[in-house]
């Protein structure tokens, strides 16, 4: 059975799905936040920040609990400590942009270089702290990384590498971009939050509390965006900080946000694209090429996406009517 | 019933709001009752959306009372509004473009379901009762101005409101649509609502309302019956001296022809035909009115002759002025009588001496930046005059300086944004820096856009002026009474066709209006004048 499993194409398809995960939580959450009017470019930052707090709550809790640390708390712990990292990021945003009613996109960059800051700050002050290298057990790092799913359904061709053979995480992130899209689309909630996000002097009018769903949109998105930093630092980057793993997750999912044209179920085929135009360089290589030049790839198609839709300028597919602006109800 | 019987469904006592330095609302007193229309009429910054505004809970005011069938209340938000029975239907609509019509009159609703077809059912049954036709699943994007006020109006009504308020609700429509909301409008008042409609239009007023209140400059004047009253009473308390409601409409010395405009063909992003074989002649010493419904193509045809629009097909000849007028000469000349504008750049043509004075729906839109100061708009008609990098601001300043004595703009000086002025004072910088530019061809459209009559006058006065100095003016316009008053001929203007010109003097409203939705004729229509 390992042939066609093994082959280049089934190995890129797994590879594409691994790394689309990070993106995947990264975009969904900046699609809530968008979808509020709030464009919130600190995705970088609270990525950084929570994957730094995620990757210390599963290291102390080993920590405290020894040789009887459960795996599942400690997922748990990671989940609620990156979301928190995130949030926390997003409710600083938030508090400036939306009652302050700062520019949003100066009040973003800063959100990414604080909370950056912040999440080499932390996983820094781990590092120096535990003796120069902050890395969790292997028994704690299987449990992050390995597929939920029986083994049998791992070994099936083709979709037991692609889907079954993953971290819970991707699973987490599917149900999350589901969720939703349902939520958006089915939900009074949804519709009032997609409300804000088109016309709050509108939404303000039919007595909906722009403010309170700008928050809760932006700091809830923030959180599932951070989660997105967690993932890659346990799954990916394998359990260790590394002061430079994260770079540039945070601005590709922005970037996703985009070409997946603001729908949260475009985002689950869109990050797997992204994440395989990622690593396209591990697995074709074309000679005279640098590697550097497949690494802008997910910004070149994020760039003709942007060219095609301007041009077919079909109301549908336009970013949030509002995406950017403060709301201040008594402006003249 | 008697007065002292009946509860008021509104209330206002001794309202008082302040921005800042300026106060929008001095202690004014207001009562509105079921089964009535009360029409609200002030020149404009005298405060009446504003007063309104506060009963919708956009604001709060600073001091008074509002009482809802007697009992004192504190809205503090537009759902307290609601849960009052209180709806305003905005001037500039409150609707997400992106929702269906079933969506936006759903959005904010909480206790009910959102099923779309229980929504669906509801707006039916109020569509029913009331004449209105509205498609639940269409997209507001789609809807035209009137479609998308009557949903707005449904909306107001399926929260159940039954006090109505109405900002400017005719400003955007045309005679027959504006016929319908007046039928509506009585059925709901037949039904016991109590409405308030805004309007600057004294014929509405005498029209639709049972009585009128008038505020001027803030404070309140009073209430009349509309029974007891007519325009030129109605004049005199809003602008608190005797105004004569004649507009003029004077004879030039020269009449000669200026524009001539043939086969012009335009066409917009999406490759829709906006502009279809139009033509026309324009003269110096007139006032050429172009009417039509919203978006009938008069944008297109003043961008296309200023040179903004890229034509498809057709020309646009221009003739210089009667040596002997006042204008003569103001200009650089052209090379020869009749030479074509299509082709020359927007700079080029204005140095023919072409002006456009556009006034869009938001007022700044076009033509001014609202951050800047009036000397820095000045400067951006003129900044190429001066050679070199640097901008000498001297003359803009004396510029901006003559126009607001000359047309008493009202304004706290000639740096502050020209965001920060009132509508009106706005639209008399846009219309004062075209005409400061001694133009040989004036095209202004909707001037006088949602301005008080004081305002309006002066407008019109600033018009007659350069028709009387030889100047060729094109004036786009929404009111057909003004239109019919101001202009010597009216081209009217039907799905990118001109369906008619007609003499202003002998020309009458229904006979405009019948051109305006005459669809698709064929043949160019009849030209009298």
């Amino acid at each position: 059975m390992g042939d066609i499993n093994s082959s280049l194409w089934v190995a890129l398809l797994a590879a594409a799905v691994l790394n689309g995960v990070p993106l995947l939580f990264g975009t969904v959450g900046e699609i809530l936040s968008e979808k509020a009017g709030n464009l919130n470019l600190g995705v970088e930052g609270m990525m950084y920040t929570g994957g730094a707090m995620g990757l210390g709550a599963a290291f102390y809790y080993e920590g405290f609990a020894g040789a009887g640390a459960n795996g599942i708390v400690a997922v748990l712990l990671a989940l609620l400590f990156a979301f928190l990292g995130g949030a926390f990021g997003a409710l600083i945003y938030s508090f400036l942009t939306v009652t302050l009613r700062a520019n949003q996109n100066v009040t973003g960059l800063a959100l990414t270089i604080f909370g950056t800051g912040l999440g080499q700050f932390i996983g820094e002050y781990m590092r120096r702290t535990s003796g120069g290298y902050v890395a969790i057990g292997n028994d704690l790092k299987a449990v992050f990384a390995n597929s939920p799913f029986p083994a049998a359904l791992q070994q099936l061709p083709v979709v037991g590498p692609v889907i079954f053979r993953h971290s819970i995480f991707l699973y987490i992130g599917l149900a999350i971009a589901i969720t939703m899209a349902w939520f958006f689309r089915r939900t009074k909630a949804g519709l009032y939050l997609r409300a804000v996000g088109e016309s709050p002097a509108t939404a303000d009018a039919a007595g909906i509390n722009v403010t309170r769903y700008k928050y809760l949109a932006t700091v809830i998105g923030g959180g599932i965006s951070a989660i997105g930093g967690m993932v890659y630092i346990m799954t990916i980057a394998g359990c260790v900080w590394n002061h430079e793993g994260l770079s540039g997750e945070g601005w590709l999912a922005v970037a996703l946000v985009i070409f997946c044209l603001w729908r949260p179920l475009n985002a689950i085929w869109g990050s797997v694209l992204f994440g395989g135009l990622m690593i396209l360089y591990n697995y074709l290589s074309l000679p005279m090429v640098p590697t550097q030049i497949y690494r802008i790839l997910p910004y070149v198609v994020t760039v003709i996406v942007l060219i095609i839709t301007s041009l077919r300028n079909n109301r549908e597919k336009q970013p949030p009517a509002s995406l950017g602006n403060a709301y201040f109800r008594e402006e003249r | 019933m008697t007065a002292l019987e009946t509860v008021h469904a509104i209330e206002l006592r001794h309202i008082t709001k302040r921005f800042g330095q300026v106060v929008a609302n001095d202690s004014v007193d207001l009562t509105l009752d079921r089964g009535q229309i009360l029409s609200l009429l002030g020149e404009n910054g005298s405060g009446k959306t504003t007063l309104m505004n506060m009963l919708s809970g956009i604001y709060r005011p600073d001091e008074g009372e509002i009482l809802v069938e007697g009992k004192p209340v504190v809205i503090r938000s537009p759902k307290d509004a609601y849960d009052h029975g209180i709806g305003m239907i905005h001037q500039h609509f409150k609707l997400v473009d992106m929702f269906t019509a079933a969506e936006n009159i759903a959005l904010g609703l909480r206790g009910r379901g959102h099923d779309r077809r229980a929504v669906a059912a509801q707006v039916k049954a109020i569509s029913d009762r009331y004449g209105f036709g509205i498609d639940p699943d269409k997209k507001v994007y789609d809807m035209s101005v009137s479609e998308k006020q009557t949903v707005e109006i449904v909306k107001v009504l399926y929260r159940g409101a039954d006090i109505l308020i109405l900002d400017e609700p005719t400003a955007v429509l045309t005679p027959q649509e504006t016929d319908r909301l007046f039928d509506i409008l009585r059925a709901m008042k037949a039904d016991g609502k109590a409405i308030v409609i805004i309007t600057h239009k004294l014929h509405e007023v005498m029209a639709i309302s049972d009585q009128v209140a008038v505020l001027r400059k803030g404070k309140y004047i009073g209430t009349v019956n509309t029974a007891d009253t007519d325009p030129q009473a109605l004049t005199e308390m809003m602008v608190g001296r005797a105004v004569s409601l004649n507009i003029d409409r004077p004879e030039a010395k020269y009449r000669d022809l200026r524009l001539e405009v043939k086969g012009l063909n335009c066409k917009n992003a999406e490759g829709v035909a906006t502009l279809s074989d139009v033509g026309f002649q324009a003269f110096g010493g007139e006032i050429l009115g172009i009417a039509g419904i919203a978006g009938s193509g008069q944008k297109e045809l003043l961008e296309a002759i200023a040179g903004l629009q890229k034509a498809e097909s057709g020309h646009v000849f221009y003739y210089p002025p009667h040596p002997k007028s006042d204008i003569a000469g103001n200009h650089v000349p052209v090379d020869k009588a009749g030479e074509e504008l299509l082709g020359k750049t927007p700079a080029q043509i204005q140095k023919v001496g072409v002006a456009l004075a556009f006034v869009p729906e938001d007022r700044l839109g076009m033509g001014l930046v609202g951050g800047m100061g009036m000397v820095d708009n000045m400067m951006l008609k003129t900044y190429k005059e001066n050679p070199g990098p640097l901008v000498d601001r001297k003359p803009p300043r004396a510029l901006a300086e003559r126009l607001i004595e000359e047309l008493e703009i009202v304004t706290p000086g000639v740096t502050a944004p020209v965001r920060r002025l009132s509508g009106g004072n706005v639209q008399k910088v846009l219309v004062g820096r075209e005409i400061a530019s001694q133009p040989t061809v004036l095209m202004t459209a909707y001037p006088v856009r949602g301005l008080d009559i004081n305002s309006s006058y002066t407008i019109y006065r600033l018009l007659n002026e350069q028709k009387m100095k030889g100047v060729a003016v094109l004036l786009v316009g929404e009111d057909l009474d003004v239109l019919l008053e101001l202009c010597d001929r009216i081209l009217v203007l039907c799905g990118g066709r001109v369906s008619g010109v007609v003499d202003a003097r002998t020309a009458t409203k229904e006979e405009v209006g019948l051109l305006m939705t005459r669809v698709d004729q064929g043949e160019e229509g009849t030209v009298h004048a």
